[in-house]
């Protein structure tokens, strides 16, 4: 799937440059791309770096598993596959956590640890993604976010009466998001279930 | 209130989180200091991992963008999304946002500016901004991490909540704003 997005975009955007007769701007817009890509990977590093030591002392104190213990009753629900007091659930329930009180510079650091753990529990082939992985990044992707300060401080900034009127639409259009993200999960993965992957 | 309540949280959460661990962790004498090294080492093979991952995603959406082929995606489709009550000037928007954040908030800004913040748009256009994620960069990132290649039906599950967002944002302010 991803394979023929990303050949999709790439062709069809190349032939539609040399329609519009701007074919110079596919080497520019390309390498600008991987400038950026390359530019958030190193700007991780020091995230990562801090957060992966952080999270070792917490692992070594006994708290992810504690807290993987007191979310049980929510994750067997949506993650029937994993082990109840495994660390991969401490990092989901932090990294949701975070998602939802907008603090995108620890919620990063946390969803990759929950990947590296639910990796660590893919029977699999490790380059295709369980249905942990799948479950996880449907609810990251579609999670609450109780403050959007990034839009509020834009509404701001634009002189709003009320800037933050926004927040009850948003919960509501979030809510009904994550719902769905939840409910195609599982129907998704009755669907692959029945299919035979390597 | 209540949202003074959360952001009260978000400030204080992380300085918490970081004093809870570090001193509970000593207390049951764990040699924090080296426990930390060893969990650091790992941070820079994560992030340098991730980067063929994002390259490859970047360049396509770039490519897809700067070449006009995003615009002509949204003229075709925006005649039939307009019968289902979208404007055709947040459609941009909702097709920028599982495909590039910086981009989105480009365009957020843009008709935040061009419409004003309390206007019908103005106020859509920051719902949806909220309400959604970019999904394909989320999906590129984590799965990059672990060296996943094959998503699966993640995408699918990915757009389909970034599609109901979408359409309650469309909703829910035709009905509180309209």
């Amino acid at each position: 799937m991803v394979n023929v997005i990303w050949v999709g975009m790439l062709l069809i955007g190349i032939i539609v440059a040399g329609i519009n007769g701007n074919i110079e701007v596919v080497t520019t817009a390309a390498l600008k791309g991987a400038q950026t890509a390359v530019d958030f990977a190193l700007g991780l590093i020091a995230i990562m770096t801090f957060w992966l030591g952080v999270m070792k002392v917490a692992e070594a104190a006994g708290m992810i598993r504690l807290l993987s213990r007191l979310v049980k009753p929510v994750t067997t629900f949506l993650f029937p596959g994993v082990p109840k007091d495994h660390p991969a659930m401490g990092a989901i329930i932090m990294n949701l956590s975070a998602n939802v009180l907008g603090l995108g510079n620890a919620a990063t650091p946390m969803g990759l640890i929950a990947m590296k753990e639910l990796q660590k529990l893919n029977m699999s082939d490790p380059r295709t993604a369980s249905e942990a992985m799948c479950t996880f990044l449907a609810l990251n992707t579609s999670c609450i976010t109780i403050i959007p300060a990034t839009i509020i401080g834009i509404r701001i900034k634009a002189g709003s009466a009320n800037p933050t009127e926004i927040v009850g639409t948003t919960v509501f259009a979030t809510a009904a998001a994550m719902t769905v993200a939840v409910i195609v999960d599982r129907i998704m993965r009755r669907i692959y279930g029945y299919r035979k992957w390597r | 209130m209540f949202l003074n309540l959360v952001s009260l949280a978000a400030k204080w959460a992380i300085p918490v989180i970081l004093f809870t661990i570090v001193l509970l962790a000593f207390l049951r004498r764990v040699d924090v200091y080296e426990m930390f090294i060893r969990g650091a080492q790992e941070g820079f093979t994560t992030a340098i991992k991730t980067i063929p991952f994002l390259v490859a995603m970047f360049v396509a959406i770039s490519v897809f963008r700067a070449s006009g082929a995003m615009e002509l995606f949204v003229r075709t489709v925006s005649p039939v999304t307009e019968l289902f009550g979208i404007p055709a000037e947040v459609l941009p928007l909702g097709i920028m946002r599982p495909l590039s954040g910086g981009g989105a908030l480009g365009i957020t800004a843009e008709l935040i500016k061009t419409y004003g913040p309390d206007s019908f748009i103005g106020r859509l256009a920051s719902t949806l901004q909220g309400s959604t994620d970019t999904t394909f960069f989320v999906l590129t990132l984590y799965f990059g991490s672990v060296g996943v290649t094959r998503y699966r039906y993640a995408v699918i599950s990915g757009l389909s909540a970034d599609i109901t967002g979408f359409i309650a944002s469309v909703f829910i302010c035709h009905l509180v704003f309209g």
